[in-house]
């Protein structure tokens, strides 16, 4: 026990605990520290980063299927090779980018949004982002040396058996979902612990921020929807190592079998990806409209009410299949009914812009690129939710066009006006508002250009996944058309990157508040110290940051020179106990190199599942193994009543 | 700019199928007829869908309109403001009462226009479902990697004959197709006669379908099947009823007697070599099944399931050197020297 008085935090700290908080919470130093770091920020910023390399990545694929489908007939790429393209575009972005990059920008702003230190399990969260980037290397490497996947991002079976598609993609595919999904499932595990239990002490649920609700719903809809294809995926690697029959009609098995699984993942994830940008909408608005978002309560109910949609509508995959048709028809009712929620978050938003003062700054804009593009997406959706449009639109060019409208428009317009408005906060620097417009008005137009004539490409007959078209089918202009708006995009991302590197630069430096913004991660400097908050705040609205303090103002007493958090009711946000965080490890990312061991060897022989766990049992073992030092500091800062 | 023109055509033109058509055709991007257009419907079904189509269109194209007037009203009228300008919080605020009564009733014309939808649609489905199909012709299309094998059935469901990607249907004469795979799902789709239909390993499903305008019309497989998917086209010809019957009268028949001697050698040749080991010509000794049936082979248009069309050249290049044609094709290259390749086309030529 020591005898020294205590350290601890509060509004009138000195000088002395601030410099201790910040050791305290700081990530170690070094190359090798960088190994050991457990910050959240730390690793939601590598999380983001790595996720926009995959999109970049996955853009180039496109750039080369947009060239090669600029003219009919070209052969610039061998059909093969256009097989695998798609399959790693679609993979890259469902997989490697869009679903993760949400969780990556709320694993960095929810604990700053709720007054909070760190992320609930941090070890666990280093663990599941080295999870993530060791199962997006895997895939890569694999397409590398020439063992891309080639069924498809969906890899319907027996497409995706051994028998059609031997060598080792589709093993590495499916395997890559294993990674991804684990990866997935820890963090929405962090996420949702994070938010019911670490939230500032006044912060009850219905003064969360509307980001913060966006990403409770988002993470419970992973805890449902991942288990599905995670079993999918490791029935498919069964059938194709050990030679199970789950899909195989000839044994018994099912080829609808896999559809199902996928797709009562494979639509959730589309709200996923979609769901926290609404999040990141809300807040956009509320700061650039100088007023809190209209209707609160309705928003949050149509967030939960999505989520429980989102999982009854995955048989509109399947129309065209020979499921009966009355049952098809609940499933239009369902997709149709989901357009509601939707639209009673748009009309929110149209009511909260009719009635601020608007500030016209590029996050602004890209988020009114939205109401645009998304609602365009949300239209063609409403068609192929019907059974009888749908089997002429379905898996047709229509559907590209359909999905990049509902994406981008949904879900990366959004990102990137959420990647204007914190890049600030995450860096310390602004990015720049003329190339941000520049950025904008590219990608906004050729995002149209691209995407718009595949509608009609789609209704004209051009089926999806092709590798090369006749001359004669009037298919020529409008795929050139798009090859152009292609590459509009990809020049508005060259944009925007320089526009990241010249702010990193020499960008304007950000004060705490840029925006005048509301919300609590704008109370904290930018970029903000190791441990978030000198003093954690206590919440009394839902804008913090607007409202006249009131006492009491901070939270005050927690241990400076040790890890210690505040935990706080799950309802009320009432304090409860301060529990002693782990410090950093290298464990987290050792754990992750064993398991990453354990599932690339149990591509190639079923053993690895049992030699595997060897060492991923000894780096649990040591991940968990109680140390003298921290235990004795627990037992010195632990108080009973 | 495209879509501008887009709704420029649309508001200008009542008919909207006319719109994106002279849109289309004033870009010069139509280069032929579409025989292969959702929206131009020759058969019974595909004229309902587009007209679901064109209903759905326009409740979409409106509602998107009313959303985005909306929100340019409202960025025009809301004043404009800094980031230092002071923010409304939400406990300063009151009860918002026009807002709360505008989105309110904006969502229940949303619900109500939704309801109009599934009714239509429902509607829609009973109508497809419904096609009358008394004496309707049967077949059987069977796909595979990379072709199509349709089987006409005679009345007690026997199969009669069997062609390869090119369907001959009677104008006017309801069309059962029951659709099988024996390989991979790959899926059955004729846009201007109908939607699409999955062809299931293990399953069999089936489509009902009417041409109502004569003419020949382009399907191709939808569902991803693998390496040449982009391949894998045929085609179904919707006849008069008399120039049908006279098409099936002939398919009926054994495979022509080759006339002229490089036919009648072509036709050694073809017995002798492994032509046919996976390919029959009925009337002959030719009954593999792994390849298309070519007992009518010179009657057709297209080969290799819409590769490439069916011209002497062609043809020979095709059975020289399938792969570069059609890579994965699983048929073989052929060693014959050119002599030969000329007296198999000349035989095969004659197979009309």
């Amino acid at each position: 026990m020591s005898a020294a008085p205590p350290l601890l935090d509060g509004p009138q700290a000195d000088a002395q605990v601030l410099q201790a908080l910040r050791a305290t919470w700081s990530d170690p130093p070094g190359w090798l520290g960088s190994l050991r770091a457990i910050d959240h920020k730390t690793i939601a910023r590598r999380f983001i980063v790595a996720t926009f390399v995959f999109f970049l990545l996955g853009g180039v694929l496109a750039l080369a299927m947009r060239l090669q489908l600029a003219r009919p007939g070209l052969r610039l790429v061998s059909p093969e090779l256009y097989n695998q393209l798609f399959t790693m575009h679609g993979t890259t972005m469902m997989f490697l980018f869009a679903v993760p990059v949400m969780q990556a920008v709320a694993m960095y702003l929810v604990p700053l949004m709720i007054g909070a230190r760190s992320v609930a399990f941090p070890r666990m969260n280093a663990f599941a982002f080295w999870v993530f980037v060791m199962g997006g290397a895997f895939l890569y490497a694999g397409f590398a040396v020439g063992s891309g996947p080639n069924t498809g991002w969906f890899s319907y079976v027996p497409l995706a058996s051994s028998d059609y598609a031997p060598g080792k993609g589709v093993d590495i595919w499916a395997q890559m979902i294993t990674f991804t999904e684990l990866s997935a499932l820890l963090v929405a595990i962090v996420l949702i612990t994070t938010i019911f239990k670490m939230r500032a002490p006044g912060m009850t649920l219905v003064r969360m921020p509307l980001f913060v609700w966006a990403t409770l719903v988002t993470q419970f809809m992973v805890l449902f929807a991942m288990p599905s294809v995670m079993l999918g995926s490791t029935a498919l690697i069964l059938d194709r190592l050990v030679g199970t029959h789950f899909y195989n009609p000839a044994r018994g098995g099912d080829v609808l079998l896999w559809q199902h699984l996928f797709w009562f993942f494979g639509h959730p994830e589309v709200y996923l990806i979609f769901i926290p940008p609404l999040g990141f909408i809300s807040s956009i608005i509320a700061t650039f409209a100088r007023r809190p978002v209209f209707g609160y309560t309705a928003i949050v109910l149509a967030l939960i009410a999505t989520a429980f949609l989102a999982f009854g509508l995955w048989v509109h995959h399947m129309f065209a299949t020979n499921l009966p048709e009355v049952g098809k028809a609940f499933f239009t009712a369902a997709s149709l009914a989901i357009a509601v929620p939707s639209a009673v978050q748009i009309f929110c938003w149209i009511a909260t812009l009719w009635s601020g003062r608007l500030d016209f700054k590029t996050p602004l804009y890209f988020v009114l690129a939205f109401f645009v593009i998304l609602v365009a997406g949300g239209m063609t959706g409403l068609m192929l939710a019907s059974v009888s449009l749908d089997l002429q639109v379905h898996d047709t060019y229509f559907v590209v066009a359909h999905l990049h409208y509902v994406l981008l428009g949904g879900a990366v317009f959004p990102l990137f006006g959420a990647i204007y408005y914190w890049f600030p906060k995450i860096t310390g620097r602004m990015l720049g508002e003329t190339l941000g417009r520049w950025h904008f008005w590219l990608f906004f137009v050729g995002f149209n250009v691209a995407f718009f004539p595949m509608h009609l490409l789609g209704l004209h007959g051009m089926p999806r996944r092709v590798w090369s078209y006749s001359p004669g089918l009037g298919w020529d202009g409008m795929n050139m058309t798009s090859t152009v708006g292609a590459f509009a995009i990809a020049a508005s991302m060259a944009v925007f990157l320089m526009n990241v590197a010249t702010s990193l630069r020499r960008g304007r430096s950000a004060p705490d508040d840029p925006w005048g913004a509301g919300t609590l991660e704008w109370r904290t400097p930018s970029p903000p110290p190791p441990h978030n908050f000198d003093a954690l705040p206590v919440v009394h609205g839902r804008e913090p940051l607007w409202m006249q303090p009131a006492q009491p103002s901070h939270v005050a007493g927690l241990a400076a020179d040790a890890r210690e958090v505040l935990v706080t009711s799950a309802w009320a946000a009432q304090p409860e106990s301060r529990p002693l965080f782990p410090k950093p490890s290298a464990w987290p990312f050792l754990g992750a190199l064993a398991t990453t061991v354990l599932f690339i060897g149990s591509v190639y022989t079923p053993w690895a599942v049992v030699w595997g766990a060897l060492p991923v049992t000894i780096a649990l073992i040591g991940w968990f193994w109680p140390g003298r030092k921290e235990t004795e500091q627990a037992l010195a800062l632990e108080k009973f009543p | 700019m495209f879509r501008a023109r887009f709704l420029i055509e649309w508001f200008s033109d009542s008919d909207t199928d006319a719109a994106i058509d002279s849109l289309m055709q004033a870009a010069a991007f139509l280069s032929g007829p579409a025989a292969h257009s959702a929206l131009r419907p020759a058969g019974a079904q595909a004229a309902r869908i587009h007209d679901l189509w064109q209903l759905t269109l326009w409740i979409c194209m409106g509602v998107f309109a009313a959303i985005l007037v909306a929100l340019l009203v409202a960025l025009v009228r809301a004043p404009r403001a800094s980031a230092s300008a002071p923010p409304l919080a939400s406990h300063a605020l009151g009860p918002e009462r026009t807002a709360r009564r505008w989105t309110t009733w904006a969502t229940v014309a949303s619900a109500g226009l939704l309801v109009a939808l599934l009714v239509a649609d429902m509607w829609t489905d009973r109508a497809l479902s419904r096609l009358p199909v008394a004496d309707a012709l049967r077949i059987e299309m069977t796909a595979q990697q990379w072709w199509w094998e349709a089987r006409y059935l005679d009345a007690q469901g026997r199969p009669e004959f069997a062609v390869s990607s090119e369907l001959h249907v009677p104008v006017g004469k309801p069309v059962i197709v029951t659709l099988k795979s024996t390989d991979v799902i790959h899926t059955f789709w004729v846009p201007s006669l109908h939607g699409k239909k999955d062809m299931l390993p293990g399953r069999s499903t089936q489509l009902m379908l009417r041409a109502d305008k004569p003419g020949t019309y382009r399907g191709e497989c939808a569902e991803f099947c693998g390496l040449q998917h982009a391949l894998m086209a045929f085609s179904v010809s919707a006849d008069p009823p008399e120039v049908y019957a006279q098409w099936r009268a002939g398919q009926h028949l054994p495979a022509a007697e080759p006339s002229g001697q490089d036919a009648i050698r072509g036709r050694q040749l073809f017995l002798s070599s492994n032509c046919a080991q996976c390919h029959s010509v009925r009337g002959t000794g030719a009954m593999g099944t792994l390849g298309p049936d070519l007992t009518h082979v010179g009657s057709r248009s297209l080969l290799a399931a819409g590769t490439v069309a069916n011209e002497p050249a062609k043809l020979a290049a095709w059975i020289v050197d399938p792969q570069s044609l059609k890579p994965g094709s699983t048929m073989p290259p052929s060693k014959l020297p050119p002599d030969d390749v000329r007296a198999l086309v000349a035989y095969l030529r004659g197979l009309r």
